[in-house]
């Protein structure tokens, strides 16, 4: 559909991005016309922030080994290898964590690191650092850049104080203010905003792209994309899918893209399923349950897992889906009524998940999921050291360690779940990510739960030891009756082995879908675009 | 320990291959000059044993994760009045217990100094406890100011308690304490004494060393108790307890309380080893001490452990008995010992400190 | 709402409020005339200020309250030992001290930035090990690289035996008040030649870069300073322009005259730019403030009238300045704003408030660290020099000691806390602070008969103090955070 003579002001070709063996990037192309609003989309780790690394030369990219292909800007043909180079070039950006500081002025803001100075006698002596500001031209310029999206606040106010909205704003506006900015990027910019601050957002990208800045737009609401995007270019797993014009497509079609059917079976379902899973049976009951985990805010949930089945909670990074295990473990602040096998949580008492026999694999396996320095050993039969007061023995009046059942115990573990180790004092630290998984998985079985939250079980594991955990996760529901609950972002893992998977969108549940469900039903759900939806299989 | 152990090699680090490279060039050097290494020995021994408390006081802390505490003073200043007390009651001159035995006397008298400390101390340090767990992330900083603080405020302190005994205060103003008070007449090297015997030149402070190596095997114990692992596990990485249902501020609080009581006996353990007891400013550089004593052990602000201690206490005791006579030897009437001894220990705490934040210092 | 603004003032400034409060009681309880009180204070107002004020940068910066200062000070020992063991005297003794000690403090601050760089965090109370660190190596020089590496041959700074610095040395005959003593005369006339030099420099620069020069601004840039220095010609003037301290009263009176006649000089200026710009309209920064100018001209005929009560007529006869010394004072602060107006500055500001950003913004962080902590303790050195040079005596190994203690105990006193320091607070500090250093033994010897009781609350407050303000500032972080969200969902909610 392409025009055979048109210009790009911006032409990325075949990029490919190897991070030690793992090729994150496979010959991913973006070409962005003058004044066009780009939409970038895919899934979390499609390679969208990796493709915008290469374009900004972030080091990250350059320490380790550098990027394939061609980066055309104006024609062109360019290396791009540091930030300032990607500067000069006329490319910026706006961040989705706000870079201002609060104390500041929106002037000062807008110009820091670009301040306007006079020369004066010492500076002439020492050099630029020693130029006196030039207040007055700093905030004219300011004023202009503040007047071109039109956000009408006074430019020597402090940022401090200022609603969220017009923070963002303040970013624009000091991007524009660069001279010769060519391409803009905009990094989720709405994620942190309010649905009339995103309005005026879109608007202002509106006003910016007609003054012939091209303007790269991630995103992954897809009402959004539609209402003000030209063009898009849609990437999975690392490979370039598809770029579109957004007149010739529709919701359904990209969110269809987005997903893709993957082919790969990780689990091969040999158990024999003779499970007995009824509607009645109830193991964890959520109503209006929110959690205030920064970056995963859980809004107001409703949702009942069935005893005996394996649940999956899906959706996109930031959306909420973490905060649902977190919660319910007292890591972060809960509310609501959450209900274990019909009683209810306390979730003011931190450990009270555990004596109700919930057991969790954190996502954050070196934060949250292990002592890194500590042995094996210890990690595995710490919490139910701590809860159920196993391994220890009674010496006098004290409770002390008992080191013998421990290391039995430990040796046991490390056999079944065939951690790889020098030995059961290895500290948990060294071992690779797959181990260290089973690590944290063996911990949380020495609980003896009979509800299981596991919480991204593959992330950074290679693929073998990824099909091992899910296999043994099954293994775990059908032959001990276990409750699984599995939280990832991975849907292809959770189709594979849940029998539903929630969709939770913005904090708050999207639908509830069955493996089987079309891939455009998943994108839609993960793209926010339909609430509600069937609520059982 | 046996993975301490391999830690320790492993983690062993430019400052401290110099510090056991100096200590050893002292032990030649000594050699070299035919000094008598038995005395030094000896007296390196007695050190040993009246510093090591006070550097064990950093193992609770460090575990529990408040990192190292410069605020021993807190502890420091209950064992005092501990003492204090002990000394104004005259109760090692009791005759009851003199007709037991002298040495009895002493022990009685040393002993409760230690439990009135350390009952001041639990107080002392619950309190602190307290305030530590308010500023997280700032710990040292506050420790350290907190307890200068406490050492300035017990200045004035001394100065106006009502004490009587005329052991403890000046002679002509008639009250205040005295800057160092002697405690020939209560407990007065009693540790050092009992069961002390002499071997091939070299004196062994049996009682002391015992003592010494009891707390060592107390913290121990404690250690691999069920609150003990907790606490280490808090301190090693708060949020891992958290998901295993452990209150990681009271199990802050358990530390921080541990170490200052650890300082009250550990002061107490050092005065009637030294002999005298040292109010005003006297204490006031003990908590740098006895850091730089386990960071010199091996310990790093998040992990120290008894070996760290044992280890540590020895070399850095070691270098400051054997360095005065053989700097003096070479250099005669010069205070080099001191210089050293100021170099070494705040050396390997910026060293330590540079460590632990060299690596996210860099955005 | 009024009521809570009240209380909310009371509270920001509850620290300084405190201390008055301290001061003034301690003042009657010491029983003390303000004619002994003041003249003190005036005395360690000029011998401390400067150090002080070398405190500030850092904190802008976003290091901290700098306990490094002791290494500037450090510096600042080496250099006068040096030059004394030269045989430099007068102010041009003082001048190659100052000389020697600028560089030797230059190449410490870079190291301890480096180091600083490395400890991102925990700069404070990495700046405070490091000064005892320092220390050690302090006393291994003068202890024994002077003498036993480097033979010094010199009795009445050698210790006997040749190897090590004497515990004090006698600044008497060497540089012993070459700064305060300085004639105003001089001074004036140094202002001068700096003027002119500056004018025609100024001109020339522009000239050899193309760019037009502004002729009629320098004339009259030229035209005044001639005036003034025509002035000095003037018998009277000379006169009392000879002597090298000002009665406070004069200093007062001088003010007063300043307080009155800047206002009228702004209306001219105001009304003359009116003209130039006739139709246009004027920036709100450029308005002329009525309110502002009346306040001063109140407070000027106010203050001058309160000249004539005895008793402060009294203490202002007895205070004598030493000029030259307060003139750098005032200058330092001058530099400390003026820094904050140039691009380093705003520089320095930005890391101060966020190292993310800064870095995003294409700021050196670690460099512009690195030259923070280089003007801290250079300026240290200086203001070391300045405290030694009036005391007259070196201590060789106590002077330097507790001048990081002080200096910081005194900054918090005037209400500055580890992220913000201003020139005001630090004058304040120490306004406060060295009144209760001056008055508090006495006030320890009128309440409990002991004047040691008074010393050693003096320095459980400087400890104290600066606990409080490390606690609070630890304490402020999880709270700030609160208030922040708060201030958002707030915002969200209009």
């Amino acid at each position: 559909m392409e025009k055979k003579n048109e210009t790009y002001v911006l032409k990325m070709d075949n990029i490919a991005k190897e991070y030690s063996g793992n090729r994150v990037l496979k010959g991913v192309n973006l070409h962005i016309r003058p004044g066009e609003i780009h939409a970038l989309m895919g899934e979390n780790g499609a390679g969208k922030s990796t493709l915008m690394n290469i374009l900004f030369g972030m080091p990250v990219i350059h320490n380790t080994g550098g990027y394939e292909g061609t980066i055309e800007v104006d024609g062109k043909q360019v290396q791009i290898d540091t930030p300032l180079k990607a500067m000069e070039l006329g490319i910026g950006m706006v961040h989705q964590e706000f870079m201002l500081i609060p104390g500041f002025s929106v002037t000062e803001n807008i110009k820091v690191g670009r301040e306007l100075s006079n020369p004066n006698l010492v500076s002439r002596l020492f050099g630029r650092s020693m130029e006196n500001l030039d207040v007055e031209a700093m905030e004219r310029d300011a004023r202009k850049a503040l007047n071109t999206i039109g956000l009408k606040i006074e430019e020597y106010v402090k940022v401090a104080g200022l609603p969220v909205g017009y923070m963002q704003f303040i970013e624009i506006a000091r991007e524009l203010d660069k001279t010769g900015i060519r391409i803009l990027v905009f990094d989720e910019p709405t994620a942190v905003l309010t649905e009339s601050e995103a309005e005026r957002l879109l608007e202002a990208m509106r006003v910016i792209s007609a003054q012939g800045i091209a303007i790269i737009f991630i995103t992954h609401r897809l009402d959004e994309v539609m209402a003000v995007a030209d063009g898009m270019t849609i990437l999975r797993d690392g490979e370039f899918v598809a770029r579109k014009e957004i007149k010739d497509t529709n919701v359904a079609e990209i969110a269809e893209l987005m997903i893709g059917r993957k082919v790969e079976k990780l689990v091969d379902n040999t158990a024999e399923d003779n499970r007995n899973i009824s509607d009645q049976d109830i193991a964890v009951s959520l109503r209006d349950y929110r959690v205030e985990m920064p970056g995963e805010m859980v809004k107001g949930i409703d949702l009942d897992i069935r005893k005996g089945e394996i649940f999956g909670i899906g959706g996109l990074a930031g959306q909420g889906k973490l905060g649902i295990p977190n919660g319910i473990m007292g890591l972060y602040k809960a509310e609501g009524e959450v209900k274990i096998n019909g009683k209810v949580l306390n979730l003011e008492k931190l450990g009270d998940a555990l004596d109700h026999k919930v057991a969790f694999v954190s996502e954050d396996r070196k934060g949250v999921g292990l002592l890194l320095d500590e042995s094996i050993e210890q990690n595995i039969i710490f919490s139910a050291m701590q809860t159920n007061n196993r391994f220890l023995k009674k010496v006098a009046w004290m409770q002390l360690y008992d080191a013998a059942a421990a290391k039995a115990h430990a040796e046991e573990m490390v056999k079944t779940l065939d951690i790889r180790c020098t030995g059961i004092r290895q500290a948990a630290g060294s071992l690779s990510g797959g181990n260290q998984q089973k690590v944290c998985l063996a911990r949380a079985l020495t609980l003896e739960p009979d509800i299981l939250f596991v919480s991204e079980p593959t992330r950074g594991i290679d693929i073998g030891a990824k099909k091992l955990v899910l296999e043994y996760l099954t293994k775990l529901n059908r032959e001990q009756g276990m409750t699984v609950i599995v939280v990832s972002s991975e849907l292809v893992e959770l189709r594979s082995i849940s029998d539903r998977i929630a969709i939770i969108s913005d904090g708050k549940l999207s639908c509830i879908l069955n493996p089987d469900d079309s891939d455009a039903d998943f994108g839609l759900a993960m793209s926010g675009a339909k609430m509600g939806g069937k609520k059982d299989a | 320990m046996r993975d301490s152990f391999n830690g320790l090699v492993k983690k062993f680090g430019l400052p401290r291959i110099i510090i056991v490279s100096f200590f050893l060039i002292l032990v030649a050097a000594a050699f070299g000059f035919q000094m008598n290494m038995a005395q030094f020995l000896g007296d390196i021994l007695r050190r040993w044993g009246m510093f090591g408390i006070l550097a064990l006081a950093m193992v609770p802390a460090v575990q529990c994760g408040i990192g190292l505490n410069f605020g021993i003073s807190m502890g420091i200043v209950g064992g005092l009045l501990g003492g204090l007390i002990v000394v104004e009651m005259n109760l090692a001159q009791n005759p009851a217990l003199v007709a037991i035995h002298p040495l009895f006397a002493m022990w009685v008298a040393v002993l409760l100094a230690i439990v009135i400390g350390v009952v001041l101390a639990t107080g002392i340090g619950y309190l602190y406890g307290q305030l530590l767990n308010r500023v997280k992330g700032s710990e040292m900083t506050v420790t350290t100011y907190v307890g200068f603080s406490i050492i300035a405020f017990m200045n004035m302190m001394w100065m106006m308690l009502p004490f009587k005994n005329g052991e403890l205060i000046w002679p002509n103003a008639g009250k205040g304490l005295r800057n160092t008070i002697s405690l020939a007449s209560s407990f007065s090297e009693v540790m050092n004494n009992t069961l002390s015997f002499t071997i091939a030149g070299v004196k062994i402070p049996t009682g002391l060393l015992l003592f010494f190596f009891f707390m060592c095997f107390l913290v121990w114990v404690f250690m691999r108790s069920k609150t003990g692992i907790a606490m280490s596990a808090a301190g090693a990485n708060p949020m891992f307890a958290k998901a295993s249902g452990i209150n990681v501020n009271k199990m802050r609080l358990v530390g921080t309380t541990l170490s200052t009581v650890l300082a009250a006996v550990g002061i107490l353990v050092y005065a009637q080893g030294y002999g005298f007891m040292q109010l005003y400013n006297g204490p006031m550089m003990l908590g740098f001490t006895s850091v730089a004593a386990v960071l010199i052990g091996g310990a790093t602000p998040k992990r120290a452990g008894i070996v760290h201690v044992l280890v540590g206490t020895f070399l850095f005791q070691g270098i400051l008995t054997l360095g005065l006579p053989v700097v003096n030897h070479i250099i005669p009437e010069s205070n080099l010992s001191e210089v050293m001894r100021m170099i070494i220990s705040n050396g390997i705490i910026i060293y330590a400190m540079s460590q632990t934040k060299g690596g996210s210092g860099r955005e | 709402m009024n009521k809570r603004r009240l209380t909310d003032i009371l509270l920001k400034n509850m620290v300084v409020i405190m201390f008055v409060i301290l001061c003034v009681g301690a003042t009657i309880a010491s029983k003390q005339p303000l004619t002994f009180v003041i003249p003190e204070l005036f005395t360690r107002i000029a011998r401390n200020s400067f150090i002080v004020l070398a405190l500030i940068i850092p904190v802008i910066a976003g290091m901290g309250l700098n306990f490094g200062i002791v290494i500037g000070a450090m510096a600042a020992q080496i250099a006068l030992f040096l030059t004394t063991y030269w045989g430099f005297t007068g102010i041009s003794g003082f001048l190659a001290t100052v000389a020697l000690a600028t560089p030797l403090a230059a190449f410490f601050g870079f190291l301890v930035g480096k180091l600083f760089n490395q400890m991102k965090g925990s700069e404070m109370i990495g700046g405070l090990v490091l000064g005892y660190f320092a220390e050690g190596f302090y006393q291994l020089i003068f202890l024994f690289i002077f003498g036993g590496v480097i033979k010094l041959n010199n009795p009445t700074l050698m210790i006997a035996t040749g190897v090590g610095v004497k515990n004090t040395i006698d600044l008497k005959d060497t540089v012993k008040y070459a700064l305060d003593t300085v004639p105003m005369l001089t001074i004036l006339e140094i202002g001068f030649y700096v003027v002119v030099i500056g004018l025609i420099c100024s001109a020339l620069f522009k000239m050899a870069k193309k760019q037009t020069v502004n002729w009629k601004n320098t004339g009259l840039g030229l035209v005044a300073a001639v005036a003034v220095y025509a002035l000095t010609f003037i018998g009277p003037v000379e006169q009392f322009l000879a002597a090298d301290r000002l009665l406070l009263l004069y200093a007062v009176e001088l003010w007063c005259l300043y307080m009155i006649l800047a206002p009228v000089f702004r209306f001219i200026k105001w009304k003359m730019e009116l003209k130039k710009h006739a139709g246009e309209e004027l920036g709100s920064r450029r308005q002329f403030d009525k309110q502002k100018a009346i306040a001063s001209v109140v407070a000027a005929v106010i203050v001058y009238a309160l000249t004539y009560v005895p008793t402060l007529y009294k203490v202002l006869l007895a205070v004598k300045l030493p000029v030259m010394t307060y003139l750098c004072i005032g200058a330092l602060c001058v530099f400390n704003n003026v820094l904050m107006k140039t691009r380093l500055g705003q520089n320095m500001r930005t890391v101060g408030q966020s190292r993310t950003v800064a870095n995003a913004a294409g700021i050196d962080v670690d460099k512009t660290r690195i030259i923070a902590m280089i003007f801290s303790t250079v300026l240290a050195s200086w203001g070391q020099l300045i405290f030694l040079q009036n005391v007259g005596t070196l201590s060789t190994y106590g002077a330097h000691t507790q001048v990081g203690q002080f200096a910081i105990a005194a900054l918090l006193v005037g209400g500055a806390s580890v992220q913000k320091a201003t020139n005001r607070q630090a004058l304040l500090g120490i306004v406060l602070f060295h009144t209760l250093f001056i008055v508090s033994p006495l006030a320890g010897k009128e309440l409990f008969g002991d004047p040691v009781i008074g010393e050693y609350f003096r320095v459980f407050v400087s400890y104290g103090v600066i606990a409080m303000a490390l606690a609070m500032h630890a304490w402020k972080k999880p709270v700030k955070a609160k208030d922040e969200k708060n201030g958002k969902e707030a915002a969200q909610a209009t």
